[in-house]
């Protein structure tokens, strides 16, 4: 137990806060009572924060900016939608994809000379590349080539085809010829230029974590 | 869907809170709003409190109840899903703090020493503050920019035990701080407060009238 006595000011100051949460026990409450009850300062030191506690806890001192709620409820609803696109699109769509790679596994089986849907790990599809341009492809490589480019392996073994068809087949655009060809294909340098950036920077190794 | 339709609908709103979590956590997610828009001042105003940027608040209030919704089956009767929410959004703002460019200074702040005893500065006689005060936005402004004021440290904990209503060791659980830690904090933002609010006492903040003190508003 604490006496009465024995409190002054600044252990009252100290305990003020548990006080007002009621986190202090009765001898203590006790003798913190018949202190406010005689000290005018620590009575307005109680006074004062009890104000603060109950002015700042009134909900009307929490403000939010016009709208707020109305583009809170609109994010959540356009989450929804997505959630709900792909659930749509994943329910027919894996069974479907699921089934393309099956028929695609036989048909490997069934024939070697149909290659891997992607061919390089690292490639993404090229952009901008004429799909009816002839391009070279060479069986056992992944890349398809300008007519003439001296990256081409296993020469003996090439064939022609078009842009569109290599690609269909998987094959990804040699970075070398591919991007020369860009660069120069049309006035519209710069605009290719980053696609042809994009075709490059599809053949390096991705960081993890890296744009 | 009907169900839905029909307890979104429903004007007397008799629908429990249990209830609505129950039916959003069997999938029906378009009742999440209904079930977080009392909440939803309270979840900006914590997030407002550790970021202290409007635009940054908003959009982790609103990141934060994506991911509540998403998470929504984790939820726990046991727990008080206002409290559930805010912790949440107290977890979303100080990870996008600590992302910030300011993580640096904020951290520096932070590990100042908070043990030394606060003596309050204003003895003033006081009185209750009517809430009606608070109708005056004037007064509102002068209450939030004394919060303000504060360190941070001192505000996030304030905010959180006193604004966002959570207890002791819910704040101290979502600010990843010991229990004595935020009591001393708290004592001592409220004793702050009290003397900035005693400042505005004696400038008459908290009169009924703008012109109560003698000054004649014409």
């Amino acid at each position: 137990m604490v006496n009465p006595e024995a409190v002054n000011c600044e252990q009252v100051w100290r305990e003020i806060s548990n006080y007002l949460e009621g986190d202090v026990d009765a001898g203590l409450r006790a003798a913190m009572d018949t202190h406010f009850r005689t000290c005018a300062r620590c009575k307005s030191v109680l006074e004062g924060t009890s104000n603060v506690v109950r002015l700042y806890g009134d909900e009307r001192m929490i403000e939010v900016p016009a709208g707020f709620g109305r583009r809170l409820e609109r994010r959540l609803a356009r989450s929804r939608r997505v959630r709900s696109n792909w659930a749509t699109w994943s329910s027919w769509m894996i069974p479907v994809a699921a089934m393309l790679l099956m028929a695609g596994g036989l048909k490997v089986a069934s024939s070697r000379t149909v290659p891997h849907p992607l061919l390089s790990a690292h490639a993404q599809p090229a952009h901008g590349i004429p799909p009816d341009m002839a391009v070279v492809v060479s069986s056992g490589a992944k890349e398809f080539h300008v007519v003439g480019c001296e990256f081409i392996h296993n020469k003996d073994k090439e064939r022609t085809l078009t842009a569109r068809e290599a690609e269909r087949e998987g094959y990804v655009p040699c970075v070398r010829c591919m991007r020369k060809y860009l660069e120069t294909a049309s006035a519209g340098k710069i605009a290719l230029d980053s696609e042809a950036d994009a075709v490059a920077d599809a053949g390096e190794e991705r960081v993890p974590g890296g744009r | 869907m009907a169900e839905a339709n029909a307890l979104l609908n429903n004007p007397a709103g008799t629908i429990s809170e249990q209830e609505l979590i129950a039916q959003v956590q069997r999938g029906q997610n378009e009742l999440f709003y209904e079930l977080v828009r009392p909440y939803e001042r309270r979840v900006y105003a914590a997030a407002l409190a550790i970021l202290r940027n409007e635009a940054d608040a908003e959009d982790v209030a609103q990141e934060a109840m994506l991911k509540a919704l998403a998470n929504i089956r984790q939820f726990r009767a046991e727990a008080r899903f206002s409290t559930w929410l805010i912790q949440i959004t107290v977890n979303e703002a100080l990870m996008r703090r600590r992302r910030g460019r300011n993580a640096i200074m904020e951290g520096i702040d932070d590990h100042r020493d908070e043990e030394g005893e606060y003596t309050p500065r204003d003895f003033a006689d006081w009185r209750e503050i009517p809430s009606e005060a608070l109708e005056r936005k004037e007064v509102r402004q002068k209450l939030a920019q004394a919060l303000a004021t504060l360190d941070r440290k001192y505000r996030e904990v304030f905010v959180l035990r006193d604004m966002e209503q959570l207890n002791i060791q819910e704040t101290a659980e979502a600010l990843g701080i010991s229990i004595a830690s935020v009591k001393t904090r708290l004592l001592r933002a409220r004793l702050m407060l009290r003397d900035l609010l005693a400042r505005g006492w004696e400038q008459g903040w908290f009169s009924r009238l703008p012109f109560e003190k003698g000054t004649k508003p014409w």
